[in-house]
């Protein structure tokens, strides 16, 4: 099984995490991303992601290799969803095993922090308003050639 | 006797004294000299090289290519074609000069046709003193054993090495087709009279595939299209007038054949390209 997946469902993390039990291993670290009702003073309703699953695939196992060889770890793996999720719901889990805890804090947070920077994937909100956006793309291109900086900062509506 | 299989070479380890700067980078009509003259080869070719010094090849814009790099040094065009022949001595070469901004694919065409292959090469006799033009012509691998006999006796010209060899001599179509550039003086005036054209380059098929916001912008996830874009930057200049599209290119990044790439790589028929807007995963 792929280390770097997506999931069209509820993400399960009770078996996600027995995946990652090794005898080698004293210390487990996860993280959890979840959809919370607000955003940029909006109340955000539900959300979509959407990926473009090829390249994101290759990439995502590309991070989950470097944390493991950046960090001594022994298993990494990270599922992200796509399509529509209400608030409170599992967007992404990111899941380390390694022989000492330090590694383990460490590699799962350069995990979750290149997933955000790099893989193709974008989130739509819908706000109780009734607008809608997609999250960092619509303030760019009011602004013509501003370089995107890769945070959610300046999400807004569309 | 079958014709030997034809690979192609373009010129790029001159050292662009007289210009002054390097004139495979060289920019007309929006792109580089040493792209335009691959995108001119390429088509025509097994296989397409482009010839370099060996302190060049990390150079960014002669690495995109397959490179061949000088064994020789200090000796000119005549090095770039001994290297060839001495990678591949069963090839014929199609040979091309990195300085030749209005060769276009007339001129090129009507080089393969007259080809001789049972000679030493097939060359245009130049219009301005008669003489064997030989960086845009075919050498034969026959001249192979003869060019390398001809640079041991201390030869370093390949004019008088064909002037003097077994070479099919012909007229050039457009006279000026052949003119290089070697002074900023003659730069100017050859970017003046190009215009942006797709420059001999075929249109070719690509697909496309829209997501997030480029997505409700087109209107459609995909599409595969018949474009004579060159590199992405174009396509996507392309789709611009056809399309809403929001999103300024500096906050996009470029996708072929899902595999991230740079804004100016050379698409290739089939590709599958996607234009990627700010990302928002986790």
């Amino acid at each position: 099984m792929a280390a770097f997946e997506f999931s069209r469902t509820p993400i399960q993390p009770e078996a996600l995490r027995a995946r990652l039990a090794d005898p080698a291993c004293g210390g487990y670290a996860a993280f959890e991303g979840w959809v919370r009702d607000h955003n940029e003073g909006e109340r955000v309703r539900r959300l979509e992601y959407e990926a473009f699953e090829a390249l994101a695939l290759r990439e995502g196992e590309r991070i989950l290799a470097e944390a493991r060889a950046r960090f001594g770890v022994t298993r990494a793996a990270c599922v992200h969803r796509v399509g529509e999720l209400a608030v409170g719901e599992l967007a992404v889990w990111v899941g380390v095993s390694a022989p000492h805890r330090d590694e383990a804090f460490r590699a799962c947070r350069y995990i979750i922090d290149e997933v955000k920077r790099r893989l193709p994937i974008w989130k739509k909100e819908h706000y109780a308003s009734g607008d809608s956006g997609w999250v960092n793309c619509e303030r760019c291109a009011g602004s013509g050639a501003q370089p995107h900086d890769h945070t959610e900062r300046h999400a807004h509506r569309g | 006797m079958s014709a030997a299989p034809l690979y192609g070479l373009v010129l790029a380890g001159g050292r662009s004294t007289r210009m002054g700067a390097d004139k495979a980078a060289l920019a007309y009509a929006g792109r580089a000299q040493l792209e335009r003259a691959m995108a001119l080869l390429t088509p025509h070719v097994a296989r397409a090289y482009v010839s370099v010094r060996a302190d060049q090849t990390e150079d960014p814009l002669r690495a995109r290519f397959a490179q061949i790099a000088d064994t020789h040094a200090n000796l000119g065009p005549v090095a770039g074609l001994l290297a060839a022949q001495a990678r591949h001595p069963d090839a014929a070469w199609l040979v091309l000069a990195c300085d030749l901004p209005r060769l276009d694919e007339a001129t090129v065409a009507h080089l393969l046709r007259a080809r001789a292959p049972g000679r030493a090469a097939t060359a245009y006799r130049s219009s301005h003193d008669g003489l064997p033009e030989p960086l845009c012509a075919i050498w034969e691998p026959a001249s192979g054993p003869q060019l390398a006999a001809y640079v041991a006796g201390g030869g370093e010209c390949p004019r008088k090495f064909l002037a003097r060899a077994d070479t099919e001599l012909i007229e050039q179509p457009d006279p000026r087709a052949l003119d290089n550039i070697n002074t900023r003086e003659e730069y100017a005036e050859a970017m003046a009279t190009l215009t942006p054209d797709s420059g001999g380059h075929p249109a070719c098929r690509i697909s496309v595939q829209y997501y997030a916001l480029l997505r409700e912008q087109a209107g459609r996830r995909e599409e595969i299209l018949t474009t004579t874009a060159r590199t992405p930057r174009e396509l996507y200049a392309e789709l611009s007038t056809r399309y809403p599209f929001s999103l300024a290119p500096e906050v996009l990044r470029v996708a072929i054949n899902a595999e991230f790439r740079d804004w100016s790589s050379p698409l290739a028929e089939g590709d599958a390209v996607v234009f990627i807007p700010p990302v928002a995963g986790g």
